[in-house]
């Protein structure tokens, strides 16, 4: 090679049957339908867009105050406020198409049969890739964390959705379990083509003038910076645990967090809190990613997954 | 658009102990911007504070030409990021994002346009005056603060020939009291076959009594909410106003892509 050339990256990753061009992806709750974001970003230059979690209903979710700022990060309480799936396919997804982004649908339920029915539909809807299974919100009453802090639960979930797709199914892990590891085997088992992971953490915020919760609903989930540390740790031992793609978020602000997401074991990357902050940061971080290639002489970002060297740890 | 732009700090006046306006080097957002539109700004670069908070725009500044250069804010010190651009130095550099949200329905003479203020609640109302004026609309601005230190900016209203009712809560300005009364009495006072629009901003209390007010007196009323934002681009869900929904319920908007300006007959008052 000459001076000043670089050989060119393969930034593809695959997720199940779908390969996606870069391995960054939206954090679902974190970019809308990213219809949003049209007027500034390229839809198609993200991985993926994973937009926000659909039921088969319209729902309104919780009063304000939803968020609250904490030392690197935020607490949310949205309660999955959504258009319904019915919706989404007529309203968003025809610009997603035309956008032509990568798109990814949160399926959230309150039931087993929920969950089957709205990934049915989404099947059968032109320009969907892959579905992510929110198993894993903490702030609504039903469904959600439920599925995803039991193991039975997730099994329940994940193999009721297989049956009624042939698309990459996606569980979306929470945190507020003792071994998410464990989890990830279940949705594996059960079918799983790949699992995400962090959601959010359980959190609390109090006003200590007012003695109350800070947001409307009390508890919310914790995203941002903060909980980083937790998550590389998580995506690490979920990766040991399991051969389908792991796909890491929690706090990824820059290329920098995106590649040690990789490097502990993530296929790809999913961004939310950051985007609120900076809503360019998609471009940052895959041209850092592939910055980062060059530098090392790695061809592919293949070479970089799961390459962490934990010594005797 | 919009546009987010590293935007130098050209000025930073303080107009008392908790008010300052910063002036902000950002031409693009500033020939963009129309009146009710907003900004998200991250007033700190680093994790803490983590996410930008919202402002109106709310003086386009211009060159000698006439070009718009940048847009100042007018900041009232709450807590950490207000506080931080309290502080903000000529020269520093401050993320910027905009312009942002749907902006204030422009009315025409002979129709009238009102523009209620509450403390802080001022900030719109620079560009919204002026374009009024500019169009030929007669205008008025009610204008409410604690103390007669706080009631800024008056020569430039009045320079532009919008008519001023002040109040005051202390008495040591204009009328003692509450915005709302004299509001009222003007509205009394106006045979309801000349038109008049009313444009508020401020306290969510003093909102939702405009938009009582107006409805009592069959006049259309937008307000410029303010809500909690975490991202300002629809993205995150956070800045929710209840609205009403055709055959009764409410719906949730999201008031940074469906606002900040809202039809107040809309909005479910809490």
């Amino acid at each position: 090679m000459g001076t000043g050339q670089q050989a060119p990256v393969d930034l593809s990753v695959r997720i199940g049957s779908l390969t996606i061009a870069n391995p960054v992806m939206s954090a679902s709750g974190c970019f809308g339908y990213g219809v949003e974001y049209a007027g500034m970003v390229d839809l198609s230059t993200l991985g993926a867009v994973v937009v926000k979690g659909l039921f088969l209903k319209e729902r309104e979710g919780h009063p304000a105050p939803r968020i609250v700022e904490t030392p690197a990060g935020m607490i949310n309480a949205i309660g999955l406020q959504g258009i319904g799936v019915h919706r989404f396919i007529s309203e968003k997804l025809p610009e997603l198409r035309e956008r032509r982004a990568t798109v990814v649908v949160n399926v959230c339920g309150t039931t087993v049969d929920e969950y089957a029915e709205v990934s049915r539909i989404l099947s059968d809807a032109e320009g969907v890739h892959a579905l992510e299974l929110n198993i894993s919100c903490p702030n609504i009453k039903e469904g959600g964390i439920q599925f995803g802090c039991s193991l039975g639960g997730t099994h329940d979930v994940v193999s009721a959705v297989r049956k009624v797709t042939s698309l990459p199914i996606i569980p979306k892990l929470t945190p507020n379990v003792t071994d998410p590891a464990s989890f990830a085997r279940a949705a594996e088992a059960a079918g799983a083509d790949a699992v995400s992971l962090v959601n959010t953490f359980l959190a609390l915020a109090i006003d200590i003038e007012s003695r109350r919760p800070k947001i409307s609903n009390g508890m919310g989930g914790l995203s941002g910076p903060a909980i980083r540390p937790i998550a590389v740790r998580m995506v690490y031992e979920c990766r040991q645990a399991v051969k389908i793609p792991v796909v890491g978020m929690g706090g990824i602000m820059n290329a920098r967090d995106a590649l040690e997401f990789m490097i502990a074991g993530a296929t790809a990357v999913q961004v939310g809190t950051a985007n609120f902050v900076d809503p360019l940061v998609w471009n940052t971080i895959v041209s850092g990613i592939g910055d980062y290639l060059t530098r090392h002489g790695i061809e592919s970002v293949d070479a970089l997954i799961g390459s962490v060297d934990m010594g005797k740890h | 658009m919009p546009f987010d732009v590293a935007a130098t700090v050209v000025a930073n006046l303080a107009l008392s102990h908790d008010y300052n306006v910063l002036a902000l080097d950002a031409p693009q957002i500033a020939e963009a911007a129309i009146p009710g539109q907003f900004v998200m700004v991250k007033a700190a670069t680093g994790h803490d504070p983590l996410l930008r908070r919202p402002f109106s725009v709310f003086e386009i500044l211009r060159d000698a030409s006439g070009r718009a250069t940048g847009l100042s804010l007018l900041v009232k010190r709450i807590g950490v990021s207000t506080g931080l651009l309290y502080d903000a130095k000529p020269g520093d550099t401050i993320m910027c994002l905009g312009p942002l949200g749907q902006p204030f329905t422009l009315v025409d003479a002979p129709s009238e346009g009102w523009m209620v203020a509450g403390g802080v609640g001022l900030a719109p109302f620079w560009t919204l005056a002026e374009t009024l004026v500019a169009r030929g609309v007669t205008t008025t601005l009610f204008y409410g603060a604690r103390r007669n230190d706080e009631l800024f900016y008056l020569n430039f209203f009045r320079t532009l020939g919008v008519e001023l009712v002040l109040t005051t809560e202390d008495g040591s300005g204009g009328e003692q009291g509450r915005v709302i009364a004299p509001l009222e009495r003007a509205l009394a006072a106006r045979p309801a076959d000349q038109p008049v629009s009313l444009y508020a901003c401020g306290p969510e209390g003093m909102l939702a009594a405009t938009a009582r007010t107006a409805a009592a007196f069959g006049r259309p009323c937008e307000v410029s909410v303010e809500r909690i934002m975490g991202c300002g681009m629809g993205g995150c869900y956070s800045c929710i106003v209840p609205m009403k929904s055709e055959g009764g319920g409410f719906h949730h908007v999201r008031s940074c892509i469906a606002g900040p300006v809202l039809d107040a007959a809309q909005i479910v008052w809490d």
